[in-house]
């Protein structure tokens, strides 16, 4: 009796459009809609045409039928007749190693010293953190004035304290792309600092403690210690800050436009002047895509290491 | 006896620290007291760091009420920053909710579509982006930068997280009184995330706020600059009036830094909050 009843009940429902979970099912794709919609156009879609373009060439004044498919000419013009791509995939690995291993140590020993060793914690974390929160380029002004060659303040300083020829920094094509480092390093300390800073409250206390009744002094704590609890937090820096150091564009397009001389030109900088001031939309996409594949091939290879240590 | 060497030492080390905070922050001191001071004496070294005679008034109306007055740039700035924040919100939230409390088919392709999606670069889409934005007749209005920014799978998976740590109990109980889904995400789902949506709509902003390179593509009149994008303009036309620049950089690092000395802890928790969940 019981059993029918609920069979009945059961098929009323099948009949019913309207289900629960049916119900359930569409709201929940309208929830997810507008997401989709954007990752459709904006990285499907836009990753899809990018590859197209990146085989063709197409100045963008001519309109849609000005595209012209030319084969993998993009690609040996890259990496054959544009000696630019290749001072600029230089530079981006230069830029690289002078901003992210660098300001990871210093900003891991300042860290440990305002999580345990100071008053005033806050104090410390505000200041650090307020150049990542200003605007890059505001930054960047400022740093340019600084910067000067002859009337700067640094350069005075360097002067005056006895040193005849300072770096000419921004214009000098020696400096230039260090120069363009040391800013950005300065403005992203904080961000590391505070990303460490979360990842040391979460070392157990008791960890130090047993090692202090060893006999451990501070440094042996650090190195048995601090560091190896923080590897996920160090894996996580370096990747993101890695990935990040590749997409370099913002300081350098304000600072120098890639110059003096191509010194400080960097791949993103390089998708920028051909797609927007020069209008070769296809190159321009060939060099995305190649910007593309190293940033793939680096989280690909950074996770590996993470995965088979 | 070791408890007073330790504070000793304590007191030692916030010293040392203090004073290294200080020349950390000497780069943002010195445009502070150029902005107040005759171009004349902004290079003059010794560097006078509280000015002899003062010009603030003057830079401030040079930077203020100028030929392309900040104050537009100001505007611009916070329509821009306001209104993607807010769509940023809505839109993400709702995904978040779908993938988190919703049972569907298809769910879980669509988690691992966004997941691989979020390894391509903004750069190495430009280009077609670019283009999409000038077929909608959208080139150099805020609507483009808008677009550009409001998708954000990032804070999707930031929500994500967050609402994961939500109980279904919760839920549960308010849909056996009968509240519909929409009510339970409305009532229910948004009250509980509060904290986290605050966090993650601060870093939003500030983000958007500081964003240059797409102002930089999308835009072309002067008057629809954004604060960023509005610092070239002093660099062009003020090259050689470094109090003038500072000025405009210190008006556009000001309302930032305000935000943040206020809402530091929410700033701070966003930030690590990404940073730990990685």
């Amino acid at each position: 009796m019981e059993a029918t009843k609920q069979t009945l009940i059961e098929r009323e429902q099948r009949k019913r459009f309207w289900t629960p979970a049916r119900k359930e099912a569409i709201l929940g794709w309208l929830f997810l809609l507008p997401e989709i919609i954007g990752m459709l156009i904006f990285n499907v879609f836009a990753l899809g045409f990018s590859l197209y373009l990146s085989f063709s060439s197409w100045d963008l004044l001519s309109g849609m039928s000005g595209i012209k498919f030319t084969g993998l000419d993009n690609y040996i013009r890259m990496f054959q007749n544009d000696p630019t791509i290749i001072v600029a995939l230089k530079n981006n690995f230069i830029y690289t190693i002078l901003t992210v291993p660098i300001p990871i140590a210093i900003s891991l020993v300042l860290a440990v010293i305002i999580h345990k060793k100071v008053y005033f914690k806050d104090y410390f974390k505000v200041t650090f953190f307020i150049p990542y929160i200003s605007s890059i380029i505001a930054i960047a002004a400022v740093w340019s004035a600084l910067f000067h060659p002859s009337l700067g303040p640094i350069n005075q300083f360097l002067m005056n304290i006895g040193i005849e020829n300072p770096p000419r920094w921004l214009v000098d094509p020696n400096m230039s792309l260090a120069s363009v480092a040391i800013i950005s390093s300065w403005a992203g300390l904080g961000y590391t600092i505070i990303i460490f800073l979360a990842g040391l409250t979460n070392i157990s206390e008791e960890l130090y403690e047993a090692a202090e009744i060893d006999g451990a002094n501070g440094l042996q704590k650090f190195f048995r210690i601090t560091i190896p609890m923080l590897r996920p937090t160090i894996f996580f820096l370096l990747i993101t800050m890695l990935i990040g150091s590749f997409k370099v564009f913002d300081i350098i397009s304000f600072l120098t436009e890639g110059g003096p001389h191509n010194s400080s030109t960097v791949l993103v900088y390089r998708i920028y002047e051909e797609g927007f001031v020069n209008y070769n939309m296809g190159y321009a996409s060939s060099i995305s895509w190649l910007l593309f594949a190293i940033i793939g091939i680096l989280t690909a290879l950074t996770w590996k290491l993470n995965k088979d240590e | 006896m070791q408890l007073v060497r330790n504070n000793f030492g304590k007191v030692i080390t916030t010293i040392i620290m203090g004073m290294f905070s200080l020349v950390f922050l000497v780069p943002l001191v010195w445009m502070l007291s150029a902005a107040f001071k005759f171009e004349k004496d902004v290079m003059r070294f010794p560097i006078q760091w509280i000015p002899e005679s003062i010009n603030v008034v003057y830079n401030f109306k040079a930077v203020w009420m100028g030929r392309v007055p900040f104050y537009l740039f100001y505007g611009n700035s916070i329509k821009v920053a306001v209104i993607t924040t807010l769509i940023t919100i809505v839109i993400s939230s709702m995904a978040a909710y779908s993938l988190t409390k919703l049972k569907f088919r298809g769910r879980n392709i669509v988690f691992l579509a966004l997941l691989s999606f979020m390894i391509i670069p903004d750069q190495a889409t430009l280009i077609p982006r670019f283009i999409v934005i000038r077929w909608l007749g959208l080139y150099d209005t805020h609507i483009a930068l808008i677009l550009m920014s409001m998708f954000s799978i990032y804070f999707t998976f930031l929500l994500r997280q967050f609402m994961m740590s939500i109980s279904d109990d919760y839920l549960e109980a308010a849909r056996i009184d009968g509240a519909s889904q929409g009510r339970i995400f409305l009532s229910i789902m948004i009250p509980l995330c509060k904290p986290v949506l605050a966090t993650v709509a601060i870093i939003k902003f500030i983000w958007t706020w500081n964003d240059y390179q797409n102002p930089l593509i999308f835009l072309m009149d002067k008057l629809n600059y954004t604060i960023p994008l509005g610092m070239t303009f002093f660099r062009d036309d003020y090259s050689n009036n470094y109090a003038i620049m500072m000025m405009a950089a210190l008006s556009g690092i000001i309302p930032l830094v305000i935000l943040f000395i206020v809402l530091q802890k929410q700033v701070i928790d966003g930030i690590a909050l990404g940073g730990v969940k990685g």
